[in-house]
């Protein structure tokens, strides 16, 4: 058990928890996104595959990891959008619209691979780039926080940077309030000329480029390669982040570092008698639980305001 | 009228899987040196050898379990996607009454039977049971289940029924008398199949010959009106979640009991999303229900075939998949054509009139 403590409170532990934590906060940011727009996004998952293989594919024919990136952001984007024109347009559920995602990207992504270079199912021929490492000047010089906090892929830099940026978007900016508007009650956002369907594009788009970032992130920076379905759930966890977070930026932050928490700790555990199942299980089950303690309290809520309206009318 | 609707969806549904598949074939003749060669192998291959028959229906019978307990819930308006959970805990529980009791030959499969049954039920009732209490999103719920019985399952096998003499991380294998013995050789078909058939005969009565089935349907098209005429919609989404994981853990119990014999899945197998595209083909009817599965298999072993015998890879049918759940999903799509049907029969009644 002792070395166990040691190795959670070891900086490689905080640095693998923030390494962990980086492509399921792009997809928990882009679960928020959508979200306060309305629109679950199931298929966060697929965009992030699509935008990782059209990074390492790119990224092997220009030679340039950031034109990778660039690529994967638009496709992932073209995609978000593609999954909002079926919702929005011709009526599609958007849980079966991100599902019909999933299904596509999954498969399509293993094909597109094959297609441009004929590996099978792991981008092994391709010599594609990786995103640079940074280190934080002044910051890598602080003995404990340095090493966990520096040294990063210039991606995980992004992310906390998207925390405040969306954050700033949603409560600080006419757009965001708009967005959120459509998202609460999209029949009085409508009524004082708030376009809907407009709104709801910009946040499928905006959570397609996040979730764009955090599928570059695994095959440029987290690995160097693509290989099928190598998303492993984040995008649902992403989602899963979102709920527990209130479904707001800062507490989706903290939510998915609990998530890298548990995951990162999983691989720590594995040497230990504790089966890593379990430990891997956690975030999980929390979220199931935090999903019934809170909706449990919004009833007893409700139920109370009515009992209150009851007496006011008597 | 209702005929006419019944007539629209049909067409509506068969024109949008070809749409999908003109669009996978123009994918192959752009991609491949041998299109036609693809093609036919597509199109024709799971004909060919009786082998290849079986493995259609072999891939059929684990998609009709699926499609059903889909087809369940989202009648009576729950969006379950927890079905992917519900059948691995079912192969899971299965698995462990298998290899647990020693039965006579019937009897034992049976039994295996109920514990899959049981165990998808288990996993089926915490979302519904949590969604009727306390009103929690159930769609959240269910997807992260399938992650916790997923890690559970694994943490059941590899700890307690883990064959360390075999190479990799699978169950010990189990006793003959637990087998959905397999009947039409050379193929692997097994008896799976029937308990398939039975499933689909007991979710369409269940669904609309019973009381409860009338229940749940009502609470499905409109949950305050059911409630006003005095169904009790919190029984109806935790019987219908029941049901439905119940029915789930069968096509684990289908794979486990009839096809590998021992516990050997380390990743969700997927049915359970399969069993979505499913129920939509269906329209959420168990009588459709296997002929979608039916349809979805033979496209599945159509590409798998295609990938062995082409250049082209079989993950292409992933792309037709997800259009056909777009096409046929979408409200809007052919809808100018139901429109136009509908105004010409105003007409012709306005005229007699």
């Amino acid at each position: 058990m002792g070395s166990t403590l040691k190795g959670i409170f070891s900086v490689g532990f905080g640095y693998s928890m923030l390494r962990v934590t980086t492509p399921i906060l792009f997809a928990a940011l882009g679960a928020v996104v959508s979200e306060k727009a309305g629109a679950v996004n199931i298929g966060l998952e697929g965009l992030m595959l699509i935008s990782g293989v059209t990074g390492v594919i790119v990224s092997a024919w220009t030679q340039s990891a950031w034109l990778g990136l660039l690529a994967g952001l638009v496709l992932a984007v073209l995609f978000a959008l593609f999954m909002g024109y079926f919702h929005i347009k011709l009526g599609t559920d958007m849980v079966l619209a991100g599902i019909a995602m999933n299904v596509i990207a999954s498969g399509g992504t293993v094909f597109a691979l094959f297609v441009a270079s004929g590996d099978r199912g792991i981008s092994s021929s391709l010599a594609s780039k990786v995103l640079p490492t940074v280190e934080l000047p002044l910051i890598n010089k602080i003995p404990v926080i340095g090493p966990i906090l520096s040294g990063h892929n210039v991606l995980t830099y992004f992310a906390l940077l998207a925390v405040v940026g969306v954050w700033y978007f949603l409560y600080r900016t006419p757009l965001g309030l708009r967005l959120r508007a459509v998202g609460e009650s999209p029949d009085s956002a409508d009524s004082v000329g708030i376009s809907v369907s407009k709104m709801r594009f910009l946040a499928l788009g905006i959570s397609g480029f996040l979730a764009g970032f955090g599928g570059c992130h695994l095959s440029m920076g987290y690995v160097s390669w693509f290989s099928r379905d190598m998303t492993a759930g984040r995008g649902f966890i992403g989602l899963a982040a979102s709920a527990l977070g209130g479904v707001h930026p800062i507490g989706t932050a903290i939510a998915s570092l609990f998530f890298g928490f548990a995951d990162a700790l999983s691989n720590y555990m594995q040497s230990l008698s504790i089966p890593s199942e379990f430990v891997q299980m956690i975030p999980y089950l929390a979220t199931v639980a935090a999903l019934g303690v809170f909706a449990r309290r919004q009833m007893s809520r409700e139920r109370k305001g009515k009992k209150q309206a009851g007496r006011e009318v008597a | 009228m209702i005929r006419r609707d019944l007539v629209f969806e049909i067409g509506r549904t068969l024109i949008a899987i070809a749409l999908a598949l003109l669009l996978g074939f123009v994918i192959v003749l752009l991609v491949s040196e041998e299109p036609f060669n693809a093609f036919i192998n597509f199109v024709a291959g799971p004909l060919t050898t009786t082998r290849r028959i079986g493995n259609w229906i072999e891939a059929t019978i684990p998609l009709i379990f699926t499609g059903l307990a889909v087809c369940i819930a989202f009648q009576a308006g729950q969006f379950n996607i927890g079905a992917e959970g519900q059948l691995f805990f079912g192969a899971v529980t299965a698995t462990i009454v298998a290899l647990t009791f020693q039965l006579p030959m019937y009897l034992h499969v049976l039994v295996a039977l109920l514990g899959a049954m049981v165990g998808g039920a288990i996993a089926g009732a915490i979302p519904g049971i949590m969604k009727a209490r306390w009103g929690a999103n159930e769609l959240v719920s269910s997807l992260m289940l399938n992650y916790v019985f997923y890690r559970l399952g694994l943490y059941l096998i590899n700890y307690h029924y883990r064959d360390s003499s075999a190479g990799a991380m699978v169950s010990y294998r189990l006793p003959e008398t637990s087998w959905l013995q397999q009947f039409w050789p050379p193929t692997r078909v097994h008896w799976g199949l029937w308990v398939a058939l039975a499933a689909i005969l007991f979710s369409y009565l269940f669904l609309y010959r019973t009381r409860w089935g009338y229940a749940l349907r009502m609470t499905g098209l409109n949950k305050d009106f059911a409630a006003y005429a005095g169904i009790s919609v919190s029984a109806v989404i935790i019987y219908s979640q029941v049901i439905s994981g119940a029915i789930a853990g069968l096509a684990g119990a289908a794979d486990v009991l009839g096809l590998y014999r021992r516990f050997q899945w380390q990743q969700l197998p997927g049915y359970g999303f399969d069993g979505i595209i499913i129920a939509i083909l269906a329209r959420n009817h168990p009588l459709g229900v296997p002929i979608a599965a039916l349809f979805l298999a033979y496209v599945r072993s159509g590409a798998s075939i295609m990938s062995r015998m082409s250049d082209v890879s079989a993950e292409m049918v992933a792309i037709i998949q997800g259009i056909m759940i777009l096409l046929v999903t979408a409200q809007a799509f052919l809808a100018k054509w139901r429109h136009r049907s509908v105004v010409r029969e105003a007409k012709k009644h306005g005229l007699n009139a």
